[in-house]
C-alpha cells in the first residue's frame, strides 16, 4: 500500500491505497465522494472529471498515488455551501440533465473552461466539452446552460 | 371540441419549474448505482467466454477459489434449475450453460473483498472451451449451412422450410400490393441494412445485493423496471418474490437497456453464497459485449407511387438480428414500417433471426427507426424521380383519424398531418441550402404503452403531499409528477414530493418503458390525486354537516358547490389536514389498474447535412424536430427527449456499429472505437412541440421519448443521399462507405 497526501476540495486527506488504485475509486471509496462516476475507465467518457490543481482530467486515468501532494476538486466542492455555482443553477434551469449521470464530470469541465475563458463562443463550448459523453440531451441544453452562465458570470465581475 | 376546452386553462401543467431532483444531480448526491455500499461489502467480478459460440468442457474455479480474499464463485449450477420460457432464456443469457453463445457470454462469477481482489482471482478461474462454428450476419444466419444457434428454437409462425435460426415470423397488411404496384408510374425495390446499435448510456449496469439463507433479499440496482427485477431474480434463484425487495437506484440513462435484467440475479447468488451484501459494478467492455444491443437488419422495400404522388401499393421484408436468443422486433419493425400512411394495398413480413451476438434488447422504439430508414428512403427517391415535394407526398398519403392502419386497426385521433403541417411552415424547410449540401424528410411512428400502474398520494398533516410512484425517474418524470398533482389538488408545485417507491412500498409497476411514464404514472397520479379530492371533500362536509356531494374542490380549498349547499368559508387544505387525526385519519388517495389509450406518436424531422467529398465525412448542419407530444406537461423535458433522439439517431445513421471480426469477437467494445456522437459533431437541435390531444389521458398526454428516435436515421439517409446524389442504402454511413458510394457512381 502507498501512502499519499493530497487535498480535496480543500480538506487534507491522508489515504493508503493499492498502487494500482485510480484517483478514481480512491475518491469514491475511500473518502466517498461518488460525484465523479465511472463510465468507462478508460477515459473516453470524462464522467469521472475532476480538476488536479485547476487541470481537467479523467481521474480513472489517474492514479490515486499521483495525486501525492497536488490538489483534487470535484463536483462536490463546486457550491458555496448553500449557493450553487452559477453552472449549477444554470443546469437546473435549463433542464440541462436527464438522467444526470454525466453531469458532475461536465459540471467540473465547464467550470475549468469558464476559468480559462470566461466568454467562449458556442463552438469552444462544445469542442471543449467534446471529451464529455451525454447520451440524453443531445448537447443541446448544456451548451446553452453554459454559455448562460457564462454571460452571468461575466456581469457579476 | 369539449376535450379541448376540459384541457385549457392550467395553472402548473405546461409551465418549466426545475426539477425537484436537480439540485441532488448537480452535486452529486444523487445516488445512482454504483454509490452506495454495505457493512461487509464484496466485490464481484464476471468472467466472460472470448469465443463467439463454444461448449463449455470444463470449469475450474478450485485456484480462484484458494486465492485471498475470494469469498465466492458461482457458476450456472448455483441458480434455479428447470426454468421455462424467457425466464431460462434471461438465466441462459446471464449465466451460460452447456455452450458459451457469444463473446462476452457470461460462464462464471467471483466475489472477493475488494474489486481488484476480485479482478486477480478472475484471471485464475480456468474455463475449457471447445470452439464450435458461428455466425453473426443475419443474412448469413439465414443461409443453408449455417450453424445452427438452438435447435428447435422456432415457433409455429415460421413457414416450413426455413432454416432453424429463423424462430419467429409476422406477416400483416392489407389489399394486394401486386396491385397496387400495377396501377402505379414508378415502382422502386431496394435493400437496406442497419447495423446493431447500443444504448450507450454512460452508467454501466450496477448494484448491490444482499440473499440471506432464510431467503430474504435486499437489491439496490439501477433497472428501469424494479419490480421486474423482482420478479426475475426471485424465479432463477428460487426464492419467494415477496421476500426480495428491490430498490431503484437513480438510472443514469436507458434507453431500454436498462429493461433487462443482466447482472443482479448473479450478484444475489454470490451473495447468498457468500452470506455478504455483494456489489456488482459492469466495466464499460462488458457493457458493450454482454448488454443491448439492438437488432441489426436487412430488409427490403418496394413501392409504388403515382405521377401525383399517391402511393399505390407497398410492400417489404424486414429480417432482424437479435443475438443468440428470440426476441428481435421483427414484429414491430413490420408494423411500424409504413404506418404513417394510409395504403390500399400493404404487406409487411417480419422474421426474427437468431445469431452468435449477445441477445439483444429493446432500444428506444425498438424496430421503427430501421423499418423507416428503409420505407422513408424509398418514399424520397419516388420524391425525387417523379419531381414531387418530399412534405406534400407525405400529406397526401397521411395516416388520419378513421383511416385503416398498415398493420389493422382504425386510427383514433392522431397528429401526423398536423406535424407534416408545421414542419412545412417552419424556416428551416424553406432556408436556402449551401453549395452541396442536402436536405432530408422523414415521418416517424411509434405505439407507446401503457401497462401495469400503481400510485398513492399521501397527505402531510401540514397540507404537502408525498407522491409515490413506481416508475424510475429516466428523465425528469419527478418533475412531471409534481405538476400532475399540483395542478389536481390546487396546491404549489413545490408542496408535492415524488419518491419512486420500492418494490415492498406499491403494488406492482410495469417497467418504464414504451414512453409509458408521463403518460401511465400521470394519469394514475391523476386519479390518486382525484381520489385525494374526494375523501378531502368529504372531511369538509362532515365539518360542515352536509352532503359530501354538494362539496367541490377549487384551488387547494374545499368550497359548496352552489348557494344551496350552503354559505361555508372555504376549507384549505393545510386545514383539512391538520386534523384528519381527529376526523377520520389520514387522508391517502390510489391508484391501481392497467390504463388502456396510451395514444401513438408521429413525428417528422427536417435535416440538412454536408458531405466532404474527399474524406466522405458528414456533417449535419442543421435539424429541426417536429413532434405530436398530445400535451407537454414540462415542455423543457419534452423538448429534452425530442433533441436526445435525434442526437442518438444521428449516432446511428453516421458512426455508431457494433463490428465483429471472422473470429466473431466484438472488435470495438469501447467508447473510443464505438463513438456515440460527442457536443462537437452536433448543430443545436431545434423543436417544435404539437399538441393534438391523446383521448386516452385525462390531460392528452402521449408518450414522447421513442418517436423521437424513429425518423432520424431516414430523414439523415435522405439529406446525405441528396447531398452525395448517390442514395446510401447502408448504416452507418461512414466516411469509407460514403466514399465507395461516391467512386462507384464516378
Amino acid at each position: 500500500m502507498i501512502h499519499v497526501s493530497t487535498t480535496v476540495n480543500g480538506d487534507a486527506h491522508e489515504l493508503l491505497c493499492d498502487p494500482r488504485e485510480t484517483l478514481l475509486d480512491a475518491l469514491r471509496d475511500r473518502l466517498e465522494l461518488t460525484g465523479a462516476k465511472e463510465g468507462c475507465g478508460t477515459g473516453d467518457c470524462g464522467a469521472c472529471t475532476v480538476l488536479l490543481d485547476g487541470r481537467p482530467v479523467c481521474s480513472c486515468l489517474v492514479l490515486a498515488a499521483e495525486a501525492e501532494g497536488h490538489e483534487v476538486r470535484t463536483v462536490e466542492g463546486m457550491a458555496d455551501g448553500e449557493n450553487l455555482h452559477p453552472l449549477q443553477r444554470k443546469f437546473i434551469e435549463h433542464a440541462a440533465l436527464q438522467c444526470g449521470i454525466c453531469t458532475p464530470g461536465i459540471l467540473v469541465a465547464a467550470k475549468a473552461l469558464l476559468e480559462r475563458n470566461p466568454d467562449p463562443s458556442e463552438t469552444e463550448v462544445r469542442y471543449w466539452l467534446a471529451g464529455n459523453l451525454c447520451r440524453c440531451t443531445g448537447y443541446d441544453k448544456i451548451i446553452r446552460a453554459v454559455l448562460d452562465a457564462a454571460s452571468e458570470m461575466r456581469e457579476a465581475t | 371540441m369539449a376535450f379541448d376546452e376540459e384541457t385549457n386553462g392550467f395553472k402548473v401543467v405546461g409551465t418549466r419549474p426545475d426539477r425537484p431532483d436537480g439540485i441532488d444531480k448537480v452535486t452529486g448526491r444523487a445516488r445512482f448505482g454504483a454509490d452506495v455500499t454495505a457493512p461487509g461489502m464484496l466485490h464481484a467480478v464476471i468472467i466472460r467466454s472470448p469465443h463467439a459460440h463454444a461448449r463449455i468442457v470444463k470449469i475450474n474455479a478450485s485456484r480462484a477459489e484458494a486465492a485471498n480474499g475470494v469469498k465466492a464463485v458461482v457458476t450456472r449450477a448455483d441458480f434455479a434449475d428447470g426454468l421455462e420460457g424467457e425466464n431460462w432464456n434471461i438465466l441462459e443469457n446471464l449465466m451460460a450453460g452447456e455452450r458459451a453463445l457469444y463473446d462476452g457470454h457470461a460462464v462464471a462469477a467471483i466475489a472477493a473483498t475488494s474489486s481488484l481482489a476480485a479482478r486477480d482471482a478472475a484471471r485464475l478461474v480456468e474455463v475449457e472451451y471447445e470452439v464450435l462454428p458461428h455466425v453473426t450476419d443475419v443474412d448469413d444466419a439465414m443461409q443453408e449451412g449455417a450453424p445452427v444457434i438452438r435447435e428447435g428454437a422456432a415457433d409455429g409462425s415460421v413457414p416450413a422450410g426455413m432454416h432453424p435460426n429463423v424462430v419467429r415470423c409476422h406477416d400483416s397488411g392489407h389489399g394486394d400490393p401486386e396491385e397496387g404496384f400495377a396501377e402505379a408510374d414508378l415502382v422502386i425495390e431496394e435493400r437496406f441494412t442497419t447495423e446493431a446499435t447500443h444504448q450507450g448510456y454512460i452508467e454501466p449496469h450496477a448494484c448491490l445485493g444482499t440473499l440471506g439463507p432464510d431467503g430474504r433479499g435486499e437489491l439496490w440496482c439501477c433497472t428501469q423496471g424494479h419490480w421486474n427485477v423482482q420478479k426475475v431474480c426471485a424465479a432463477l434463484l428460487d426464492v419467494e418474490t415477496s421476500k426480495l425487495r428491490v430498490t431503484a437506484s437513480e438510472i443514469g440513462g436507458g434507453f431500454g437497456g436498462k429493461t433487462a435484467v443482466f447482472i443482479e440475479p448473479v450478484a444475489l447468488a454470490l451473495s447468498r453464497k457468500a452470506n455478504r451484501p455483494v456489489k456488482l459494478v459492469m466495466p464499460r467492455a462488458d457493457v458493450f459485449r454482454a448488454t443491448g444491443p439492438t437488432a441489426s437488419t436487412s430488409m427490403d422495400v418496394k413501392i409504388g407511387m403515382k405521377k401525383d404522388g399517391t402511393i399505390s401499393g407497398a410492400s417489404g421484408v424486414f429480417r432482424c438480428q437479435g443475438g443468440a436468443f428470440p426476441g428481435a422486433p421483427m414484429e414491430f419493425t413490420a408494423m411500424c414500417a409504413f404506418a404513417p400512411y394510409a395504403l390500399r394495398h400493404v404487406r409487411q413480413i417480419g422474421f426474427d433471426v437468431m445469431t452468435n451476438r449477445p441477445k439483444q434488447a429493446a432500444y428506444r422504439a425498438p424496430g421503427s427507426p430501421m423499418a423507416a430508414f428503409a420505407v422513408e428512403s424509398v418514399i424520397d427517391e419516388l420524391c425525387n424521380r417523379l419531381g414531387l415535394d418530399p412534405i406534400d407526398v407525405r400529406l397526401k398519403n397521411a395516416s388520419r383519424e378513421g383511416t385503416k392502419a398498415s398493420f389493422g386497426p382504425s386510427w383514433d385521433r392522431i397528429g401526423l398531418v398536423e406535424t407534416l403541417e408545421a414542419a412545412k411552415e417552419h424556416p428551416h424547410f424553406s432556408a436556402p441550402l449551401a453549395e452541396g449540401a442536402g436536405r432530408g424528410i422523414s415521418c416517424g411512428f411509434w405505439f407507446n404503452h401503457a401497462g401495469e400502474t400503481a400510485v398513492q398520494l399521501a397527505l402531510s398533516e401540514d397540507g404537502t403531499v408525498q407522491l409515490s410512484v413506481g416508475t424510475p425517474d429516466i428523465g425528469g418524470s419527478r418533475a412531471s409528477m409534481c405538476m400532475m398533482a399540483a395542478e389536481e389538488l390546487g396546491v404549489p408545485y413545490d408542496d408535492v414530493r415524488t419518491t419512486i417507491a420500492d418494490t415492498a412500498t406499491l403494488g406492482y409497476n410495469e417497467i418504464s418503458h414504451g414512453s409509458r411514464v408521463t403518460y401511465a404514472s400521470g394519469l394514475a397520479t391523476i386519479e390518486a390525486a382525484r381520489d385525494t379530492v374526494k375523501k378531502l371533500c368529504k372531511r369538509a362536509a362532515d365539518k360542515w354537516g352536509i352532503d359530501a356531494e354538494a362539496v367541490e374542490w377549487r384551488d387547494g380549498c374545499a368550497i359548496p358547490s352552489g348557494p344551496n349547499a350552503g354559505d361555508f368559508d372555504p376549507m384549505p387544505i393545510k386545514e383539512i389536514a391538520s386534523r384528519m387525526g381527529q376526523t377520520g385519519g389520514p387522508i391517502v388517495g390510489h391508484f391501481e389498474a392497467t390504463p388502456e389509450g396510451a395514444g401513438v406518436s408521429f413525428a417528422t424531422h427536417i435535416v440538412d447535412a454536408e458531405v466532404d467529398r474527399e474524406t466522405g465525412a458528414t456533417t449535419v448542419t442543421r435539424y429541426t424536430v417536429v413532434q405530436d407530444a398530445g400535451k407537454a406537461i414540462h415542455p423543457s423535458y419534452v423538448e429534452g427527449q425530442y433533441q436526445g433522439g435525434a442526437a442518438q439517431g444521428i449516432g446511428w445513421a453516421l458512426n455508431e456499429e457494433y463490428i465483429y471480426d471472422d473470429d466473431g469477437r466484438l472488435q470495438n467494445a469501447g467508447f473510443l472505437d464505438y463513438r456515440i456522437p460527442v457536443a462537437s459533431d452536433l448543430p443545436m437541435i431545434d423543436t417544435v412541440i404539437v399538441e393534438v390531444p391523446n383521448p386516452g389521458h385525462p390531460y392528452g398526454v402521449r408518450g414522447v421519448g421513442e418517436t423521437s428516435i424513429c425518423p432520424p436515421l431516414a430523414a439523415i439517409a435522405n439529406a446525405v443521399s441528396n447531398a452525395a446524389g448517390v442514395r446510401m442504402q447502408d448504416l452507418p454511413m461512414r466516411p469509407s462507405r460514403i466514399l465507395g458510394a461516391l467512386k462507384a457512381r464516378s
